[in-house]
């Protein structure tokens, strides 16, 4: 049974008189632990693919399997509670609290999961020591530069072990040497098992991905490997496996990029 | 996420948006200030009037009855009861020998006029005339000296005693005993003081009075005043057989035949109670209402902050959504931080509602009172202020869809 399981999804919008074909029929597996970029223009219907698979939206027609729950026909608070448990989202304007420190944005998806104040708070600044932020905990957003921002929605978006990390265009807002600092990240986070789904428009960022699914007007173009996805010999990694892959810590390695 | 954590979490947010809009919410919060405040200051008006109104009609005593021509609370013709038969003094030093179930006994009469020490003169006085009974009647206390002997009665002494307004005002300096006033330009020796009892109704000023042997008032000031006999029952539970125990020897005296009314009317203060609580009890109630306009006013600023608040920050509630939060989330989150400003409007109001009342009552004749309860609902009212103003931004907020919030910027 894959992690994500999506059949025929197709997203309408009513825009007055006219009807808006976002999506128009898309069939999609996606296994624990896979990293996936998808792919596509402006106007392709990857930004609504994306707000359907965050649990954000809900499709006009089809079925969305979610680890075993069906999430197509769920309410808005049910919904509130899936992308709680089992979605991370990293965005490309960090999306932080900016009234708020670190810890306390990271904290935020355990405030809504109801967890204890002492325990949330723990796990809290364990998040934030994994992104390697230990010492950044009370500053506030506009303290921090524009990776520290991102490490620190990463940190938020790990916090409540979902089981996929959604990430929309996670570099588009930084410069390249802290663009590649996060996919470094991301590299990592998938290595321990983590499932990852990249929403990009940049072929560099798409690569790091171990596949790339391509949508176009409102249907999936293509759907491929990447060169790193036939180097690991299949879509997911195991964690031992990808263990031997990165030996330097990966916060400080040089940029891979593929060409 | 429990109610706890909501309610920690929202007062956070709370402040911290109040902090970072300090004019914006200064001014919004203004408005319930002024509210709360002037819904406080009628609150402790009214607190104040029933107490002064309480303890002046506590004077009276539930136990003692005024039996006079007129009674207090009438809406027949006034002249039935003006050509009623006066009383007398030997009416009342009858009723008096005959009456059981009483321990005190005193006709009493009263007037206004000019009292005068030295080049001092003070005007509308209240001129008391009072027997050695009235004292326990009348439930007073003195400061100063002694009342009225028997003998100083019944050989009408001119001797007197002061209500406090008139002995500080002609003797700030030195003790009142043992001088000698003009009342009605009759002079009198001051005996005695009686204890401040404060105004009522900041009109009817009862340390303005000056207390004179009832037999002296007679000789002095008015041949034949229209005397009330007060009688004060020996046991309160049975006033209603000392009413009619009253009543029997009245008509007898009078000699009002059997089948006919009553010539004479028998008051109590309990009529004056019920009264004044459903006239005052109405009143308090315009005033209240009439003062909560204002704070619906206040309200109504609250109310248009919130949706301002709302609309400015669609993107911290996508965040929000995205993460995990609940419609019922968001809406205690924004119902909480309507409450907090408004529950903050209200402490500042009582801030300031607080020493106005004492300034009130210090500089002024008027009566108000603050007290717990008043306090109590001076919150709650902020809070609900707070809550009923925020409902509409707040269930906007988590309504909104968090794919739309998200990408407002």
């Amino acid at each position: 049974m894959p992690l994500i399981q999506i059949r025929n999804l197709a997203r309408r919008y009513v825009m007055g008189l006219d009807t808006v074909h976002a999506l128009r029929g898309v069939s999609l597996d996606i296994e624990r632990g896979e990293y996936v970029a998808i792919m596509g223009p402006s106007g392709s219907g990857k930004s609504t693919l994306m707000n359907l698979l965050g649990c954000l939206d809900s499709p006009s027609e089809g079925s969305y399997e979610l680890n075993g729950k069906n999430v197509a026909r769920m309410s808005d608070n049910e919904l509130a509670e899936i992308r709680n448990r089992e979605i991370g989202f990293v965005f490309q304007s960090f999306n932080l609290l900016p009234r708020s420190d670190a810890l306390h944005n990271v904290e935020l998806p355990l405030i809504y999961a109801g967890m204890a104040r002492s325990t949330r708070r723990d796990q809290a600044r364990q998040a934030l020591a994994n992104v390697g932020l230990q010492e950044r905990m009370t500053h506030r957003p506009n303290e921090l530069s524009g990776g520290q921002r991102q490490r620190v929605a990463v940190a938020r978006a790990l916090v409540n072990s979902p089981s996929i990390i959604l990430a929309d265009e996670p570099t588009g807002n930084l410069d390249s040497r802290t663009g590649t600092e996060i996919l470094n990240l991301f590299e990592q986070l998938s290595q321990r098992g983590n499932t990852i789904i990249v929403v990009t428009h940049e072929e560099e960022v798409a690569q790091h991905a171990r596949r790339i699914i391509r949508i176009r007007d409102g249907l999936i173009a293509a759907d491929e490997m990447t060169e790193r996805g036939r180097a690991s010999g299949s879509r997911t990694s195991p964690p031992d496996e990808a263990g031997t892959t990165t030996a330097q810590p990966v916060l400080t390695s040089p940029p891979i990029i593929a060409s | 996420m429990t109610l706890f954590d909501d309610i920690c979490e929202s007062s956070a947010i709370a402040w911290s948006s109040v902090r970072a809009n300090k004019l914006r919410s200064g001014l919004t919060t203004l408005g319930v200030v002024i509210g709360i405040v002037t819904v406080t200051m009628m609150g402790t008006a009214i607190n104040g009037i029933n107490s002064a109104f309480r303890k002046s009609i506590s004077s009276m005593g539930a136990d003692v009855l005024y039996i006079g021509r007129f009674p207090w609370m009438a809406f027949e013709d006034w002249r039935t009861f003006r050509n009623r038969k006066e009383f007398s003094l030997a009416d009342a030093l009858q009723v008096e020998r005959e009456l059981k179930s009483a321990v005190a006994v005193a006709p009493q009469c009263d007037g206004n006029g000019t009292v005068v020490y030295n080049r001092r003169r003070a005007t509308g006085v209240w001129i008391n005339g009072n027997t050695d009974q009235s004292l326990t009647i009348r439930g007073l206390a003195l400061s100063e000296g002694r009342w009225f002997t028997p003998s100083d009665v019944a050989s009408a002494r001119p001797v007197c005693v002061l209500g406090s307004y008139l002995a500080d005002g002609f003797f700030p300096q030195e003790s009142p005993l043992g001088k000698r006033i003009r009342v009605e330009d009759r002079s009198y020796e001051v005996i005695g003081v009686i204890e401040k009892q404060g105004s009522f109704l900041g009109s009817w000023n009862q340390d303005n009075q000056v207390v004179i042997p009832v037999t002296r008032f007679q000789s002095d000031q008015q041949m034949r005043p229209d005397y009330v006999i007060a009688i004060k029952a020996s046991d309160p539970s049975q006033l209603q057989e000392t009413i009619e125990e009253v009543r029997s020897i009245l008509r007898r005296i009078r000699k009002v035949p059997p089948g006919k009314p009553d010539d004479f009317a028998i008051n109590q203060q309990d009529v004056f109670v019920q009264f004044f609580l459903a006239f005052g009890g109405t009143i308090g109630l315009v005033g209240l209402f009439i003062t909560g306009l204002s704070l619906i006013v206040g309200g109504i600023g609250i109310m248009n902050i919130m949706f301002v608040s709302v609309t400015e920050r669609t993107k911290e509630i996508g965040i929000r959504k995205a993460l995990g939060a609940k419609k019922r989330s968001i809406l205690t989150q924004f119902l909480i931080e309507a409450a907090t400003i408004t529950l903050g409007a209200g402490l500042l109001a009582i801030g300031i509602a607080w020493p106005a009342t004492i300034a009130i009552n210090r500089y002024t004749a008027f009566a108000a009172e603050m007290s717990w309860w008043i306090v109590a609902v001076a919150l709650t009212v902020s809070v609900l202020t707070g809550i009923v103003a925020g409902f509409i931004p707040a269930l906007r907020a988590a309504r909104m869809d968090p794919v739309d919030a998200l990408r407002s910027e």
